[in-house]
């Protein structure tokens, strides 16, 4: 049998050359004549060791990495395919401290299988949770996923089980089920990791969701930065749909269930839920005053379950080994595993599924292993570009939804950027403002107009002129934001730039600019 | 102009009718269109607005919504650099300025030879391998000032 190396085909990895790396090893198989396949993987999520390839060894598999073009035929001249030693050589990936530290629930095939591979797929465990799914009521299966006590992935933290139990509740012709894959968040990349890495377990979730709601066709929307995704993700569905696990009767059973996946065009707010469903319908991307909630009139003005690609894909585990071992992880109201990234400036960058309750220090000093640049870290900011900026002091919150919003921040996607002790919070705080504006839908004028304002103030407090004046204004615009924007682009954007000036007040007060002397 | 009109009428008429009878088919069409001519043409909107059964400022509303939606071709590469909070950490600033100078051109330009066309774009989903950007679709990972270096001179060969 043809010895199998992984080479990742993660958009992560092929950033860093993944694709030349496979090509420099197609080649050298071909040279020496070896008996090896390559499989092109997902990625473990370890980013400083991508591109890394694995190769599969009587003993289990062995990785080397961070592998680049250049260094292939040496890897194969040390004996990679069985396992050979070589300075690049990391071991079994699997005991690599980043890697055995984790709980993979939602991740556990990631960067392991062929993510087109259903057979890979189902062993490794995949389609057992559709399975037993098929075996409940549409309510059984709505219990289920309320028991496991999972909140909505994308930032808000939603109980998904009640959102799912409404539109099982809500009589119609047609029912959709929404997957939110536009992932804009600075930091975070979990929801393309597992697209890339193991598509079928976004689908899996997507039919469970489904069949529990009575919904018959489901939307991927996905944001257009992310091409390689939807290349996979189509591969995925379409593999799907000839083994009958999408289409008029979903593996033999009464129901039907299809899925597409649409593609966005640009625009960060389409990330907000009923935002995403007008840019499905094809209008403007902007924000629909709620109620009604999308569970009510969603797409269409059909009832819709509208959940992130994490929430989804954390389905199937659960219907596969039950709610309650789901639930069993975590602190709190905060239930089950969250994959957190950890990103920007940052030795150890990548995806860290754990279950709620480790620190944001531990995250960041000891599992990031502190900044990329050697640096003291100085700031993190959690949840994308409307999450706050923590400081030291603050490092032993615990990852909790509770915990964060108890201290004026959110875990939002749950990505975590990095800043070394360069950073400047006041430059950060503007920068918050100007990505509002940006990228504002326009329908609510504290957003639209807000964020503008905010620009000119901080730049006026940037020039020294009235400082005391410039942050009483921030301070009153951000509450009007706060409690005035119909969405959470306007409405968030105070969390990074009012933390920034609690939090590291030294830079709003910049020393006075010295008088030309000459 | 007559002439243009047509070609731009044959291009789009064939991703029109592959779309018309879905489920919310203008972005289908929009992505489809630039997908096809490099940019979605003024003179396709009222073409679209006829098929959907819209208004023309209903189709000109969401073109111009989109930041991915260009009025004019861009040049033969694109190159999109993230100007996101993760790329800031680690130096994306400086790569942006390193980029602009090297490019001869600032954010939302196009250099007069038509060899590219600058865009920022916020976050390409490479947080852990920053400062990264994507040329004509390709994604690129830790951009030094080595590789911002390698960068200009691929789109200028």
């Amino acid at each position: 049998m043809s010895v199998k190396i992984y080479i990742p085909r993660d958009a992560g990895a092929l950033a860093l050359g993944a694709e030349k790396v496979a090509a420099a090893a197609r080649e050298e198989i071909e040279k020496r004549g070896l008996d090896a396949k390559i499989v092109r993987n997902g990625s473990r999520g370890m980013f400083w060791l991508e591109p890394m390839v694995e190769v599969e060894t009587a003993e289990g598999r062995v990785a080397y990495g961070p592998v680049k073009p250049g260094y292939v035929a040496g890897l194969f001249d040390a004996g990679l395919i069985e396992g050979g030693a070589h300075d690049l050589r990391l071991g079994k990936p699997e005991e690599i401290p980043f890697l055995a530290k984790q709980t993979r629930l939602t991740f556990a095939r990631c960067g392991i299988i062929d993510p087109v591979s259903l057979e890979d797929y189902e062993a490794h465990g995949g389609l057992r949770g559709l399975r037993n799914a098929l075996a409940k009521t549409p309510l059984g299966i709505v219990e289920e996923v309320t028991e496991s006590g999972l909140r909505g992935r994308g930032g808000a933290g939603f109980p998904t089980g009640i959102k799912w139990k409404t539109v099982h509740d809500t009589e119609a012709t047609q029912k959709y089920i929404v997957c939110n894959a536009d992932e804009g968040d600075s930091g975070t990349f979990s929801d393309r990791m597992i697209m890339e890495g193991d598509p079928f377990v976004l689908i899996e979730g997507m039919v469970i969701a489904g069949i529990a709601v009575g919904a018959t066709k489901g939307y991927v929307y996905l944001r257009s930065e992310y091409p390689n995704v939807h290349k996979i993700l189509n591969e995925a569905i379409d593999a799907a749909r000839a083994a009958g696990i999408l289409g008029k009767s979903v593996l033999g059973s009464k129901y039907a269930f299809d899925m597409e996946v649409r593609v966005g065009a640009g625009a960060y707010v389409c990330g907000e839920e009923t935002a995403l469903l007008d840019s499905l319908e094809g209008k403007r991307g902007q924000v629909r005053a709620k109620p009604p909630l999308p569970a009510h009139e969603g797409l269409f003005g059909k009832p819709t379950v509208i959940n992130n690609v994490i929430s989804l894909a954390s389905v199937p585990i659960i219907l596969d080994k039950g709610g309650a071992y789901y639930r069993d992880f975590g602190m709190g109201r905060s239930r089950g595993t969250i994959p957190i990234q950890i990103t920007g400036n940052v030795k150890h960058g990548g995806l860290f599924e754990t279950a709620f309750g480790v620190t944001l220090g531990e995250l960041v000093d000891d599992i990031g292993g502190g900044t990329a640049t050697g640096r003291p870290v100085r700031a993190v900011q959690v949840g994308g570009p409307l999450g706050a900026y923590w400081p030291r002091d603050l490092f032993d919150t615990p990852f909790d939804y509770e915990a964060f919003a108890a201290k004026d921040g959110l875990i939002g996607h749950a990505g975590i950027v990095v800043f070394d002790d360069t950073v400047d919070l006041l430059k950060q705080a503007r920068f918050a403002m100007e990505f509002c504006a940006v990228e504002s839908c326009g329908k609510c004028t504290p957003c639209r107009i807000g964020s503008t304002r905010g620009v000119e103030v901080l730049d006026r407090l940037k020039q020294g002129i009235a400082p005391e004046e410039q942050i009483e204004t921030v301070t009153d615009l951000c509450n009007t934001m706060k409690f005035g924007s119909l969405c959470a682009l306007g409405g968030f954007t105070p969390y990074p730039v009012m933390s920034a000036l609690t939090h590291f007040p030294e830079d709003f007060r910049p020393a006075p600019v010295r008088e030309a002397a000459e | 102009m007559q002439q243009a009109r047509t070609e731009i009428a044959s291009a789009v008429e064939p991703i029109i009718d592959r779309w018309k009878d879905e489920e919310g088919p203008l972005l289908p069409i929009l992505n489809g269109i630039q997908r096809e001519l490099g940019h979605v043409p003024r003179e396709s909107l009222p073409i679209i607005a006829e098929a959907l059964n819209l208004s023309r400022a209903e189709v000109y509303g969401v073109v111009s919504f989109y930041h991915d939606y260009r009025e004019k071709p861009a040049g033969r590469h694109v190159l999109k650099l993230c100007r996101a909070e993760a790329c800031q950490s680690m130096g994306g600033d400086a790569v942006a300025e390193k980029l602009q100078n090297l490019l001869g051109i600032k954010f939302h330009e196009t250099s007069a030879d038509g060899a590219v066309t600058l865009e920022p774009v916020y976050c390409l989903g490479l947080c852990a391998c920053a400062p990264s950007a994507m040329l004509d679709g390709e994604v690129i990972g830790r951009i030094d000032d080595a590789r911002a270096e390698e960068i200009a001179a691929e789109v200028r060969a």
